[in-house]
């Protein structure tokens, strides 16, 4: 199957799985909404274009706002960590990795403590710029954290858990797409 | 010039990148202060669609309730019969009188019909309720969302064959309620915090409040007949620096298990909105 069509599926997989499961859930907490759909911007290829990225990301939050009627909101925040990607990356991987030909960051891509650390960063990234843009409207610090907190933890949590379920298949770079 | 496109090209991506976020924050914007997003009804008609399919799924679990609620509502029609009511004695027999009535007179005001939910969120800041009724059955925005327990919104969104209303678990829910004991009318609000726990403000220290008390809608609002019920008063609090009780109110509907709901339309609604603007305007 082409990248292509495998991220197609992908993106309509995680925003149902968003919608219809994860936000379903009874509310454990009044700070805890199980988010999960930005993986889908942390799984693309390595290879593909800055600019396809960003719309990617925007594209995906735009789809989840038309959910859960809040245009703009997830939005901002994917295109956030959609951006701040690529300079991540070349931070995290070691200059000779580029030479080697994995498709997509995953733990045997990357190794363990960079792909954590890639992960745990934009996850944080995410949830603060999304509570952030919650907390400009209604205010309240202790709200702030502790949703941060939560959410974050709660994330990790369920992005570890899906790692361990779904393990891909370390894909090689072609040229196809 | 060349300068100018020189650096448009170098920073491209940078400048897409403010463009989607700047895009972003005028929807949201937008979005909360007119409740009107961006390829609004095209986008409500899709995610209806599968919200619809979703529910056709879930609705299956919550099959027990809704049968018990269903069951209630009966019985209390049921007593509403005229069969259930006897004159008092053959000699005075009572005869309901048409012409007693005046047609001119009395019109009808409010005018109920059914709605399945098949979106509902309750974790969100802002939550809301998409019914499957929209423009084509009628749906109007600014009709209210009564369910077989209590009152769950008001809609603000209106596709053509769906419709959106903002629940009462809403930052931006604002309902007029009165104690249904002394008739004191305040304000309902929700303030994001726990699901199924609402406030009610501006109710004066002067009214008598009891745990478990009523909590109706009033007869100043516009969307909702008065007398509806909201919920009942959960814990009773002042607020020292004014002369206004702080109420939490627990919700009479359970908005995890909305399933049918009423859609109320007040036949005035548009009457009495625009007078009520124009005086404000003047």
């Amino acid at each position: 199957m082409s990248r292509l069509l495998i991220n197609i599926i992908r993106f309509i997989l995680f925003i149902l799985v968003q919608v219809f499961v994860l936000n379903k859930i009874p509310p454990l907490h009044q700070f805890i909404i199980p988010y999960l759909y930005f993986l889908f911007i942390l799984w693309l290829p390595f290879t593909i274009n800055r600019f396809l990225l960003l719309l990617a990301g925007f594209l995906l939050g735009l789809t989840l706002d038309y959910f859960t009627q809040t245009p703009g909101l997830h939005a901002a925040c994917c295109t956030l960590i959609a951006y701040l990607r690529p300079f991540l990356l070349n931070l995290l991987l070691p200059q000779d990795a580029r030479e080697q030909s994995y498709a997509e960051p995953s733990i045997r891509s990357m190794g363990w403590a960079p792909y954590s650390l890639y992960i745990v960063l934009l996850t944080a990234i995410h949830h603060i710029y999304l509570v952030l843009i919650e907390w400009l409207q209604f205010g309240d610090v202790w709200y702030f954290l502790g949703k941060i907190t939560g959410t974050t933890a709660i994330s990790l949590l369920l992005i570890f858990v899906t790692e361990m379920l779904f393990f891909r298949k370390a894909r090689f770079r072609t040229n196809a797409m | 010039m060349k300068n100018i496109f020189l650096f448009i090209r170098r920073n491209f991506n940078f400048l897409c990148f403010v463009l989607l976020q700047v895009v972003c924050i005028i929807m949201l914007k937008r979005y909360s202060e007119t409740h009107e997003a961006f390829f609004d009804s095209a986008a409500n008609e899709i995610t209806g669609r599968i919200n619809q399919q979703y529910s056709g799924f879930s609705s299956y679990f919550t099959l027990k309730e809704i049968n018990r609620q269903l069951a209630e509502q009966n019985l209390a029609l049921l007593n509403q019969q005229k069969a259930d009511f006897q004159a008092t004695g053959s000699q005075h027999k009572v005869v309901l009188d048409s012409s007693f009535r005046d047609s001119t007179h009395r019109t009808r005001r409010f005018l109920m019909s059914l709605a399945q939910v098949v979106g509902n969120s309750v974790v969100e800041q802002n939550n809301y309720v998409t019914l499957d009724k929209g423009s084509a059955q009628g749906v109007k925005k600014g009709m209210s969302v009564v369910g077989p327990e209590g009152i769950v919104g008001v809609i603000i969104n209106v596709s053509e064959n769906y419709s959106i209303a903002m629940s009462l678990l809403n930052r931006s829910s604002r309902i007029s309620a009165m104690l249904k004991k002394d008739k004191s009318v305040g304000s309902i609000e929700w303030d994001g915090n726990r699901t199924s726990y609402l406030t009610l403000k501006a109710i004066p220290k002067s009214a008598k409040v009891a745990r478990g008390d009523s909590v109706l809608t009033s007869m100043y609002s516009t969307n909702f007949p008065p007398g509806m019920m909201i919920g009942t008063i959960d814990a009773v609090n002042f607020d020292p620096s004014t002369n206004f009780f702080v109420l939490r109110v627990k919700t009479a509907t359970n908005f995890f298990t909305l399933q049918y709901v009423y859609l109320v339309e007040n036949f005035r609604y548009d009457e009495q909105v625009n007078l009520e603007k124009a005086t404000e305007n003047k």
